[in-house]
């Protein structure tokens, strides 16, 4: 076949791009260097839109081990444990077919992770829908929600917590995230890198198919009417043959005859092999007769292009190959020799005894195209000057049990009992809480993981919004009584050709430095995902941070449910009552304008701080963040799940009392104390110039709020336990 | 008191089990799946997981492995066998217990802790213990006990009901049934009690850090009646 300018376009590359490769090359390609270009120089593997500005991130500290660039991050946790983390999208898959994309987005993401070494102990996952209202939300919750159970379930790896919104900005494109915690021994981790020449290179795992062939491609396309006829390129997971690929690979691992390991991901055998190759700054040579395929008749263009999923390209020490295929054979898996690493720098490829393709690593890897898109700066708006009138003839009560039913704030239960959150018997804090909590097994030590997104604040302003989901982040963490560590982003955005887009993943990319920076909480993994776009409509753009804390004796786990009746109720930081951009101006007064919250990380990491200073002390009986909804949303919510009833009076300040209770101000948390301890608490809080103030007690079953009539907790519990649940299966 | 716990491919509670067994004294051993024999032992644990993926029906493929002719012919030899949630699905595929374990009434995979109500404590696995009602853990996608209306009968008249679903105080109402089972059933035994299926893991809830701690109960009295 002769390649022009018009197939490389139907390969998703630019014209300019395709000139490019010609001019590298000093020919023009074949139809599989073609592919293999293509692969190479979309958006999802060359990050050629984001890169510039990822490289600003703050990726060092002194817990990282490994920063981003391989397939994990990881970060010390003290004695000789690490945890390798990362956060990975599966958006376009999971809209097209929302059952197979997630599960596979969940698949890809843990063999990220088993890849260096560890042993996964947790899943998480940031999961975005439409509008409830929109026709294709239920089923594709529904889909997306059984996909990451029924891989998740079936490896035997429990998922501990994760985030769900919905808003129209989603309704033509989803968001699935998936995020993945092991453990691994500091000294036996295992990285991507090739080393040596004449090494052997090893397949195993499932076979090739035809699945998925041009899975990253399309995942790096916008969406339009004919999205259905993708269908093909949305990979087919098969969890049992992933649990087979860990325990064999962990079991290879365990011996001493692997140099370098990378699992088949986006790209499949294109990028693993040229990632290996790449870093090794070496050659490599594949005879793709070798290779195990599932089909007939499969050429070498489709043999590299293929996503198929559960397969893992090793190099190992030469003389080793008889003892690693017995360990494949015992798990009943594919292992197969299919060439070499050489001394060339170059790729090349075998069929049929003949050469049929041969590029140069470095015009794949480091020549891939870089571009500094043109961005626009978002202005922050304007503030909005509520008639305070219009409060009047509400009550809080009403507003408070509004809100707890809402879509984005009542109970998610119906979705983490559907995801197996207990098995490895180490969660001591399950889903439905500020962070899940995992014990290190066999260890005193506990770790303490969330995952954030605030699509609303990132849209009204990029840049505040990227410094409040990394902010949101770290108080999560902090309200269990960890200490965080670090972080991993997934970067959701719109088309990069867009200047409004593409300006807003700048300013999210500059806030989440700043925060991270200040914090001491740096990026260690992640990933973007552009063209979240259907039919020239964008999504809000939605950053999720994925965070990861330690705490040292899992007996100081703190949790957010009240305990007793009669302990005081405390607000840390300051209530400025900031109303815009917050659900109850969204959701009750109906006004979407205005600038989000103000951050301050000088307070955001005091406040913290000496939040944990108090834990420590062993002062606090119950610890919760306050973020959507207020103060009073997070009282109630730290009621509902302690069954208490509580009284509050708000403190003389000059604020309204709808501005108090439903303000979202940053840095704040609700503590439970015994009264005993008021002044001991008082002492630290001063001590740290930390504001707080005292704004009530737990009761046994009564809400009392100001003066307003008193209601029964079971009507809190009401507001916020049922609606998904009906609304997905009533 | 020696244990085995066998590991089919795809097992995913065989680490908790092992766990689980060590901390209340038995001595356990890991059998693989292509082994033919097992070391001698007073106790076979089949644990939860997805056998073989469990793309069959559950446990299908478990109950023609190889090493599962030496828990028959133990199991039939009087020896204590238990099968925790898949592991009751390979008991009643290997028709080592009666029934089946159909996909959950509300067709959703389901993980929460239960109540459970012992119903025949005179048996190895509950003799003594000191509760009426255990909160465990359960884990599945299909739990959904059925059998004929003979076998029922069979396994009321034989005492072989183990545990059923029930709230804090032991009522066994249709709302604390979290699967549909028949009668509320979350696990039988066979006819001389030798051999107990059961869904609800209690590997899971062995300390006051995890979602309950009443697995403790279970194991310490199983060791104690075994001694």
């Amino acid at each position: 076949m002769e390649i022009n300018e018009q197939i490389a376009i139907d390969h998703g590359l630019k014209k300019e791009e395709f000139n490019k490769i010609c001019d590298l090359l000093k020919r023009t390609p074949n139809i599989t260097e073609l592919g293999i270009f293509s692969a190479m120089w979309n958006e999802h593997c060359s990050y050629k839109s984001s890169r510039i500005h990822l490289k600003k991130l703050n990726t060092k500290g002194k817990k990282v081990i490994q920063g981003p660039g391989e397939n994990a991050g990881i970060i010390d946790i003290e004695d000789d444990d690490a945890i390798v983390f990362k956060i990975e999208s599966h958006n376009h898959p999971s809209f097209i077919e929302p059952y197979q994309g997630a599960a596979t987005g969940v698949g890809g993401i843990m063999r990220d992770v088993f890849t260096m070494g560890a042993r996964p102990i947790a899943n998480l996952n940031s999961i975005h829908f439409g509008s409830p209202q929109h026709p294709k939300t239920k089923n594709l919750l529904r889909g997306v929600v059984k996909g990451i159970g029924g891989y998740g379930n079936c490896m035997g790896i429990p998922t501990i917590g994760g985030q769900t919104s919905f808003d129209e900005s989603y309704n033509g494109n989803i968001l699935v995230n998936a995020m993945t915690l092991g453990l691994v021994n500091k000294k036996k981790i295992f990285y991507s890198k090739a080393a040596g020449i004449n090494k052997p290179v090893i397949y195993v795992g499932s076979k090739t198919g035809r699945d998925g062939i041009h899975g990253a491609s399309m995942a790096s396309a916008i969406f339009d009417d004919k999205i259905e006829e993708k269908k093909p390129t949305v990979q087919v997971g098969d969890p049992f043959t992933e649990k087979l690929l860990l325990e064999a690979c962990l079991e290879l691992m365990a011996g001493k005859s692997i140099i370098s390991i990378q699992d088949m991901g986006a790209a499949g055998l294109t990028s693993s092999s040229i990632e290996m190759a790449s870093k090794g700054n070496l050659g490599i040579e594949l005879n793709l007769n070798k290779v195990p395929c599932r089909e007939e008749k499969m050429t070498p263009y489709e043999i590299m292009l293929s996503e198929s999923q559960e397969r893992m390209l090793i190099v190992l020490e030469n003389g080793k190959e008889a003892e690693a295929k017995k360990i494949f054979d015992k798990w009943n898996l594919d292992f197969a020799v299919i060439g070499k690493t050489t001394d060339t720098k170059k790729i090349e490829l075998l069929f049929d005894s003949k050469k049929v393709a041969e590029i140069p690593i470095n015009i794949l890897a480091e020549n891939a195209p870089i571009y500094d898109r043109k961005w626009k700066k978002t202005k922050l708006p304007q503030k909005i000057k509520f008639n305070k009138d219009d409060f009047k003839k509400l009550k809080i009560t009403e507003v408070l049990k509004k809100i707890l039913s809402l879509p984005n704030i009542s109970s998610k239960e119906w979705i983490w009992e559907q995801y197996d959150h207990t098995v490895m018997g180490d969660t001591i804090q399950k889903p439905g809480s500020d962070s899940g909590v995992i014990r290190v097994h066999g260890t005193r030590k506990a770790v303490a993981t969330s995952v954030d997104s605030s699509a609303v604040y990132c849209y009204a302003h990029p840049l505040t919004g990227g410094k409040q989901v990394v902010c949101e982040s770290w108080r999560n963490l902090i309200s269990c009584g960890s200490k965080p560590i670090a972080i991993t982003n997934c970067l959701n955005f719109g088309n990069p050709e867009k200047e409004k887009n593409m300006g807003e993943f700048v300013e999210c990319v500059k806030g989440i430095n700043e925060a991270s920076k200040f914090l001491d909480y740096p990026v260690v993994s992640g990933n973007v995902s552009f063209y979240n776009e259907t039919k020239d409509k964008g999504i809000k753009p939605t950053p999720a941070i994925g965070g990861v804390g330690l705490i040292k004796d899992y007996k100081k786990i703190v949790t957010m449910n009240l305990k007793n009746n009669e302990n005081l109720i405390l607000v840390i930081g300051k209530t400025e009552g900031h109303i815009d951009q917050s659900v109850f101006a969204i959701n009750i007064l109906n006004e979407k304008k205005g600038p989000p919250p103000v951050v301050n990380l000088f307070n955001e990491k005091n406040n913290g701080e000496t939040v944990l200073k108090l834990n420590a002390e062993g002062l606090i009986n119950s610890l919760h963040d306050v973020s959507l909804g207020g103060i009073i949303t997070a009282v109630s919510k730290m009621a509902i799940k302690g069954k208490k009833g509580f009284k509050l009076n708000k403190p003389k300040v000059l604020i309204n009392k709808f501005d108090y209770y439903f303000g979202e101000d940053q840095g704040r948390y609700i503590i439970e104390i015994e009264p005993k301890n008021l002044s001991k608490v008082q002492k630290i809080l001063k001590d740290n110039s930390v504001h707080y103030d005292e704004i009530g007690l737990v009761a046994e079953k009564d809400v009392i709020i100001d003066k307003e009539p008193i209601i029964h907790i079971d009507d809190l519990i009401k507001s916020n336990k049922y609606w998904l649940a009906d609304y997905m299966d009533k | 008191m020696k244990s085995a716990v066998i590991i089919f491919p795809g097992s995913n509670c065989d680490r908790d089990m092992d766990v689980a067994l060590k901390k209340f004294g038995f001595k356990n051993q890991m059998v693989w799946h292509n082994d033919q024999e097992i070391p001698k032992s007073d106790l076979i644990v089949l644990p939860g997981g997805f056998s073989y993926g469990d793309y069959l029906r559950c446990g299908s493929i478990a109950g023609k492995s190889k090493i599962i002719k030496s828990v028959v012919e133990f199991a039939n030899s009087g020896g204590l066998v238990l099968g925790i949630c898949n592991g009751f699905q390979i008991l009643t595929e290997t028709g080592l217990l009666p029934g089946v374990l159909l996909q959950n009434k509300y067709q959703k995979f389901i993980c929460k802790n239960v109540h459970v109500k012992i119903n025949n404590k005179e048996n190895k696995y509950f003799k003594n213990i000191k509760k009426e009602i255990l909160e465990l853990h359960i884990a599945h996608n299909e739990g959904n006990y059925f059998c004929s209306e003979d076998e029922i009968k069979s396994l009321n008249d034989n005492n072989q009901i183990a545990v059923t679903y029930c709230n804090e105080k032991g009522r066994e109402d249709e709302q604390y049934n979290p699967n549909g089972a028949l009668k509320n059933i979350a696990g039988i035994f066979s006819k001389n009690k030798n051999i107990l299926g059961m869904m609800p893991h209690p590997e899971r809830v062995i300390d006051k850090c995890l979602s309950s701690n009443d697995g403790s109960f279970f194991f310490e009295n199983l060791f104690e009646n075994l001694k």
